[in-house]
């Protein structure tokens, strides 16, 4: 490859014109003083609405998780890190519910799988990131930890507002 | 008997009240310099931050003013480790080295005109030497054994490095600090500081009525720019901070230092930037002369402390213009630097030495 040196004028030559002009560009941003710091612990950025953060499981207007143990997204998840126990609600309604819904978070990648592979929007992963603890165990998430997590999404929207089957959001 | 008593104790009074002026004016020179440097880093921190559209730093004590503390108190308390690859003498002298040059570089630089106390006479500055810009000049030129001494202790190719580029560069630019001066010695037509700022507060009279003050920058104006160039260089500020690139050598020199010895190359570098802005200010912009003040009708007392502050506020000037500058430019490579210095800045320093002596061989001639 042929290198060609650009043709510089006698000032840029000089060079300390030039270094005048560059001198003159930092003190305007030093004059200016418009800084783009967020001063994180006190004030943290704003995240986008599709952020992915630490997942929720959405309830039902009675509080229990929508969630039909279909076990999608357990199969959807690349990192494994969902597990789940289903069991039978006892509700001529309802054919499953979990009884138990874990998901490692030291596993999980914040892909957003499961949230798109859930048939019943019962899962999402909310904006909330700071997770920060000094235990392991902290950050597997039981399925009551998951329902609490509705806290990270502001009240209106705990609720999922897509229209399911009736008769199984009656339980 | 009584008599010679009373005559020795006399002479015991006088000589302390002659030693103590120094004591004080050394105690709080000290004083003043390590503060400064402590609190130019914060500056640099800062500056820097404010260019970048940064905040800097604001946590410790209210806009971040008590950071410096918060530094020392780290670099004393962080364990103290000589690897075990490095030659233990000259590892632990060097930062020494490094260091006490440049605390010893100030001492001789006035930092205010005389002031009246007690019947005495007492000129606000440490050590008034007859031939300080040299003693300057040597001292600075001891700090270059400091950082090819950590380079070479150190036993590591990047500190090696940078001690080798350290050398060279000081060596090249040493010769180019002391030509760019040569030209304002030749017109000052003395060697003591003192002496240059007394002959900077003379005026020339322009149109009748407009005095101009016999600052260097006025009659060395080509002379004042490649001094400050050097000056950069023999600072090891950017752009000429090659001894310690830290992309290309890690840290250079000071790679294997950690703790207190390598705070102690930190305030090195910044003590010696001090003492070169002190000196540029002394040598170009009139040392503690504030323009057109004589016509002000203040007591002598009043001006030397104004005096002070002038001085000051001018050095803090040139602390800045460094800092400014090393957030600006790019690195040089290392062949440009040696260029810049010996095809550049070296020439033209001679050619400076070389008009000065004629214009004044010309204007001074008996006619
Ligand atoms: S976000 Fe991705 S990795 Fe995490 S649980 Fe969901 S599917 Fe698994
Ligand atoms: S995909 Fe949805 S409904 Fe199915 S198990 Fe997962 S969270 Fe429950």
């Amino acid at each position: 490859m042929i290198v060609r040196k650009p043709q510089l004028s006698l000032t840029q030559k000089l060079y300390l014109p030039e270094i005048l002009r560059g001198l003159m560009i930092t003190m305007r941003h030093f004059l200016r003083r418009k800084s783009v710091t967020y001063e994180y612990p006190e004030k943290a950025k704003p995240v986008p609405a599709n952020f992915r953060g630490l997942h929720r499981l959405i309830q039902r207007p009675t509080g229990k998780e929508r969630c039909v143990a279909c076990e999608l997204c357990l199969t959807a998840c690349p990192a494994n890190c969902i597990s789940m126990v289903a069991t039978d609600p006892n509700d001529p309604n309802v054919e499953k519910f979990p009884l138990r819904y874990e998901i490692d978070t030291l596993r999980c990648i914040y892909c957003g799988f499961c949230e798109e592979a859930c048939p019943c929007d019962a899962i999402e992963l909310t904006p909330h990131y700071e997770q920060a603890s000094s235990r392991r165990e902290d950050f597997v998430h039981a399925k009551s930890r998951l329902l609490e997590n509705n806290q990270f999404v502001p009240e209106g929207e705990r609720i999922s507002r897509v229209k399911t089957n009736e008769t199984y959001l009656r339980v | 008997m009584e008599g010679g008593v009373g005559i020795e104790s006399h002479l015991f009074m006088d000589l302390i009240l002659d030693l103590l002026p120094i004591l004080v004016k050394m105690l709080v020179g000290f004083f003043v310099v390590l503060t400064t440097t402590a609190y130019l880093t914060l500056a640099e921190r800062k500056f820097s931050a404010y260019m970048q559209d940064r905040i800097g730093p604001n946590r410790v004590g209210p806009f971040g003013l008590l950071q410096p503390l918060a530094d020392g108190v780290k670099f004393i308390f962080k364990e103290d480790v000589v690897p075990n690859h490095v030659h233990k003498v000259f590892y632990i002298a060097a930062p020494a080295l490094m260091l006490v040059p440049a605390l010893l570089g100030y001492v001789v630089i006035p930092f205010g005109d005389s002031i009246e106390l007690f019947g005495r006479t007492i000129t606000l500055q440490i050590a008034d030497v007859d031939i300080g810009i040299l003693y300057i000049l040597a001292i600075g030129g001891l700090s270059v054994y400091g950082l090819f001494m950590a380079g070479w202790a150190s036993n590591n190719k990047y500190s090696l490095l940078g001690g080798l580029r350290a050398s060279a560069q000081m060596v090249s630019y040493e010769l180019t600090l002391g030509l760019s001066v040569v030209g304002a010695l030749l017109v000052y037509g003395t060697a003591n500081l003192r002496q240059i700022v007394l002959h900077q507060t003379e005026y020339w009279t322009l149109f009748g009525s407009i005095q101009v003050p016999h600052w260097g920058i006025f009659l060395q104006p080509l002379g004042f720019v490649l001094f400050l160039i050097s000056a950069f260089a023999e600072s090891n500020r950017l752009p000429f901070d090659l001894p310690e690139a830290e992309n290309e050598l890690v840290g250079g020199y000071h790679t294997e230092y950690g703790s207190m010895k390598f705070a102690m190359f930190f305030m090195g570098e910044y003590t010696g930037m001090i003492t070169i802005s002190a000196l540029t200010v002394t040598f170009f912009f009139g040392g503690w002369h504030i323009p057109w003040i004589e016509h002000a009708g203040l007591t002598h007392n009043v001006v030397a402390a104004l005096g002070v502050l002038a001085f000051l506020a001018k050095t803090a000037c040139f602390l800045f213009l460094f800092i400014w500058v090393r957030w600006t430019l790019p690195r040089f490579r290392y062949d440009q630097l040696m260029s810049l210095s010996w095809k550049g800045v070296f020439p033209a320093a001679l050619l400076n030495v070389f008009g000065t002596a004629l214009c004044l061989y010309v204007l001074r001639r008996p006619m």
